[in-house]
């Protein structure tokens, strides 16, 4: 087991690096631009404000040379003389990311007005686990539930019903379902919000109210989409475990039919639908970005959007980080999970 | 893999119901494409970012079909491009003149009109423009004169409702009116009735005559725009683009993006994982490894930044897509070729001295195939939501008009939140039934495929 967990841990981090490395050799030339463009109009802004720099020169190409080497100055000092595919630099940036450290957000703030792209995640991050973490849970509940219940009538009413939702409910893009809620209960009846960001500042007490209010309608959403596609997997999973020897024996002893679903069967079809869990925390993470620009959602994944829209490079390369380690930890829980339910997975055979 | 044999499969296929249903979705979704490309040129939809192209359609009408069910009829959108041309010459004066007839029955006023026209003329002819209301009122609209020149020119002219000449013109003929015209637009005052303010229905001819002293005048491509609010089979989107037309164009892209990272995407994983499990050992490891690596990375940041910073060319795209379609299907095929190797006649083959390339293609690949059908219709919808999702977010190609790319438009404009729902139905309907055939053609191969699963 621990062998196991050593390759495992070790793959997780190797691709964790090549993550980096990626974003880093896709953005980096953009990123090299930006950067410098910030130190000439930094240089500039600084010299005319102190009008004694400019009276102090003679001519103007004195003056400018005067300004360039302010600049290459200030470039040579910051290391951005060398491109951005140097090892050392790529060395820099990578080690400065794994310690958090994404320096500044190029456009967009904190609500609480900072630019450091550590505080603007941080602060984002607990709302899109908060509306995500709280669907998932929602949604597996209900589909554990509806799972075995049709899971254990194989053919009925009720299984047929579930299975072509599942089907079907599958096909249809979250956010579209969003808009439609959004039409449906913003523009028809005014029971929820269309936008999903509190107008209230988050420093007022109502402030949790508001945004659990704000969170209603994504929330439903996000249920209404997911849960078919879970009872649909653990009615698979019963479906298999009811014909089981075991639970057939328990039949013929004469236990009551509800206690074998819910304390037997269940309970054998468990360490799939852990391993699933975890898995789907993390995919709706990446579905968040999506799901939060719909409705406005003040998260990370909104927080993403936006910073792809005005190419805020910093916070991209911060976002993508983050997601990529809640994705990796997701994928390497379910890992272990599976490995500790199924010790075939773990030898390697 | 109980039946592995064509025949057998297409024989069980064609009994399971849904196979069925979604092989009828996916027959009608290639004919709209065949139409789509048939019916509409593909200049058309190139230009559907062109503002100028769409300039004569209305600003966010509901689909025309609307007036039918209800009571309260919406005025439609008419473009008039066939006047009834006549002309006439007396002595030194030449005159022709362009009869637009309208029969308004709708219980709103229209939003606008424009009369639009290029004319060929010399010196300074006269334009004038009048309309003959159903109750057979004339009401003279315009009376001016074309810019003066004095040789041959072409010149090109919008008279638009709003023009303050036609305002002046009605205030001036306004005394019939039981009400006061003041403050009303102009379409307001000329579709009203007489004694208060609403619609008057019937026929109304709008008449224009183009006057020239001892020199010819023509006029053509002369069009008279009724603004309405409801228009065409789909409506119009705020930037005025007729829906009908992208929502059809976006089939095939759908189906092209589909389809190919799809087929593409299985044929990878079905190599690379018969590859693996056929060689084993180091090389099976490396592989895996490999398979690993990129099963791990986070496909949507992925491909977002992927279209922001390389490009976001459809085909492109496609190529992105594929980078993480194939993984999950080299995993099976790598277990299913990983069992096929053991049987008997595999190693038959291989001591007869066959080649490794001929054992894969003749004895393990044919085994799959079944399964590989089944795999490319499920990543279909898969393919088309994904996409859909990146040009939701505005990273799709811009020159094609995707459904994903509608409905970004729709959420930019904030069509849900205005109650614009014919922007935002079809296109994600669309998207779901597209997705639906795929997956039922999916399950039911699935199902014969996979016999453990019918139940």
């Amino acid at each position: 087991m621990k062998r196991y967990v050593a390759t495992r841990s070790a793959t997780m981090f190797g691709v964790l690096m090549i993550t980096l490395l990626i974003t880093i050799a896709l953005v980096g030339s953009n990123m090299d631009t930006i950067l410098k463009q910030g130190i000439v109009f930094q240089v500039r802004a600084e010299i005319t404000e102190d009008p004694g720099i400019a009276e102090s020169f003679s001519s103007v190409e004195e003056f400018e040379a005067f300004v360039q080497s302010q600049i290459d100055q200030r470039v040579e000092s910051l290391g951005l003389d060398e491109p951005w595919h140097s090892p050392q630099r790529i060395g820099v940036t990578m080690y400065k990311i794994l310690l958090l450290d994404f320096g500044h957000a190029t456009f967009l703030t904190s609500d609480s007005g900072s630019s450091d792209v550590k505080e603007i995640i941080f602060e984002k991050l607990p709302r899109t686990i908060l509306l995500f973490t709280t669907a998932t849970i929602v949604i597996s509940v209900i589909g554990i539930f509806l799972g075995a219940l049709a899971g254990s009538k194989v053919g009925s009413t009720i299984d047929k019903i579930t299975s072509s939702f599942a089907v079907i409910s599958s096909s249809f893009p979250v956010w579209w379902i969003g808009m439609l809620m959004i039409f449906v209960f913003s523009f028809m009846h005014q029971i929820f919000p269309a936008r999903a960001t509190p107008d209230i500042p988050s420093s007022e007490p109502g402030y949790l109210l508001a945004l659990l209010y704000h969170m209603a309608l994504p929330l439903i959403t996000i249920v209404m989409i997911g849960f078919g596609s879970w009872a649909y997997l653990v009615r698979n999973f019963m479906v298999g475990i009811m014909q089981e020897d075991f639970i057939l024996a328990k039949k013929t002893i004469g236990i009551r039919q509800k206690k074998i679903i819910y304390a037997h069967a269940l309970k054998n079809a468990a360490p799939p639908i852990v391993t699933i869990l975890a898995l789907s925390l993390s995919g709706s993470l990446g579905g968040a970005i999506i799901t939060e620009a719909v409705f406005d959602w003040p998260g990370m994944g909104r927080l993403y959007f936006e910073a792809i829209t005005v190419m805020d490079l910093p916070v991209i390369i911060g976002a993508t980080y983050i997601l990529t380690v809640f994705f990796l930890i997701s994928i390497f829980v379910a890992d272990l999970l599976y490995g500790y339910f199924d010790p075939r997975v773990r030898t390697g055979q | 893999m109980s039946s592995t044999n064509p025949q057998e499969i297409k024989q069980e296929f064609i009994k399971s119901k849904i196979g069925m249903v979604g092989v009828s979705i996916l027959i009608t979704l290639v004919s709209i494409s065949l139409i789509a490309v048939a019916v509409i040129p593909v200049e058309t939809f190139q230009e559907w970012n062109n503002p100028g192209k769409w300039i004569s359609y209305p600003k966010a009408a509901v689909p025309a079909w609307v007036n039918y069910l209800q009571t309260e009829k919406i005025p439609e959108h008419q473009i008039l491009d066939s006047p009834v041309i006549s002309d006439s010459v007396q002595e030194e004066i030449i005159q022709t003149s362009h009869q637009f007839s309208v029969n308004y029955q709708y219980d709103d006023f229209p939003n606008d009109f424009i009369y639009e026209f290029t004319s060929t003329y010399e010196n300074s002819p006269l334009i004038q423009m009048s309309v003959l209301r159903p109750d057979g009122v004339v009401l003279e609209l315009v009376s001016s004169s074309l810019p003066y020149s004095e040789n041959a020119t072409v010149h090109q002219e919008r008279i638009f409702s709003a023009d303050e000449m036609i305002k002046k013109n009605l205030f001036l003929q306004s005394d019939f009116y039981g009400f006061s015209v003041q403050g009303l637009s102009s379409e307001d005052i000329i579709f009203s009735q007489i004694e208060q303010n609403a619609p008057l229905k019937g026929r109304y001819v709008f008449q224009i005559n183009a006057i020239s002293i001892g020199s010819e005048i023509e006029l053509t491509e002369s069009e008279l725009i009724i603004g309405g609010k409801a228009f065409g089979v789909m409506g119009t989107d705020e930037l005025r683009r007729d829906l009908a037309v992208g929502l059809l164009w976006g089939t095939p892209l759908a189906l092209f993006i589909g389809l190919v990272v799809a087929i593409a995407s299985v044929i990878m994983g079905l190599l690379y994982g018969v590859y693996a499990g056929f060689k084993g050992k180091k090389t099976d490891e490396v592989m895996m490894r490999f398979n690993d690596v990129i099963y791990a990375l986070p496909a949507l940041p992925f491909l977002i930044i992927l279209s922001v910073t390389i490009s976001n060319s459809i085909f492109l795209m496609v190529g992105f897509l594929m980078i993480f379609g194939w993984v999950g299907i080299a995993k099976v095929s790598r277990s299913m070729s990983l069992q096929i190797k053991t049987r008997g006649y595999v190693d038959a083959a291989s001591m007869m001295g066959q080649k490794n390339s001929k054992i894969i293609l003749k004895h393990i690949l044919p085994q799959l195939l079944p399964y590989a059908f089944a795999s490319i219709a499920i990543s279909v919808p898969a393919a088309i939501t994904t996409e859909a999702g990146l040009s939701f977010l505005g990273l799709g190609d811009p020159s094609f008009p995707t459904w994903g790319q509608i409905l970004h438009d729709a959420n930019t404009f904030g069509a849900a939140a205005r109650g614009l729902w014919w922007w935002i139905i079809p296109p994600g309907v669309m998207i779901a039934i597209t997705g639906l055939a795929f997956v039922f053609i999916g399950n039911a191969l699935d199902a014969i495929v996979n016999p453990k699963l019918r139940r």
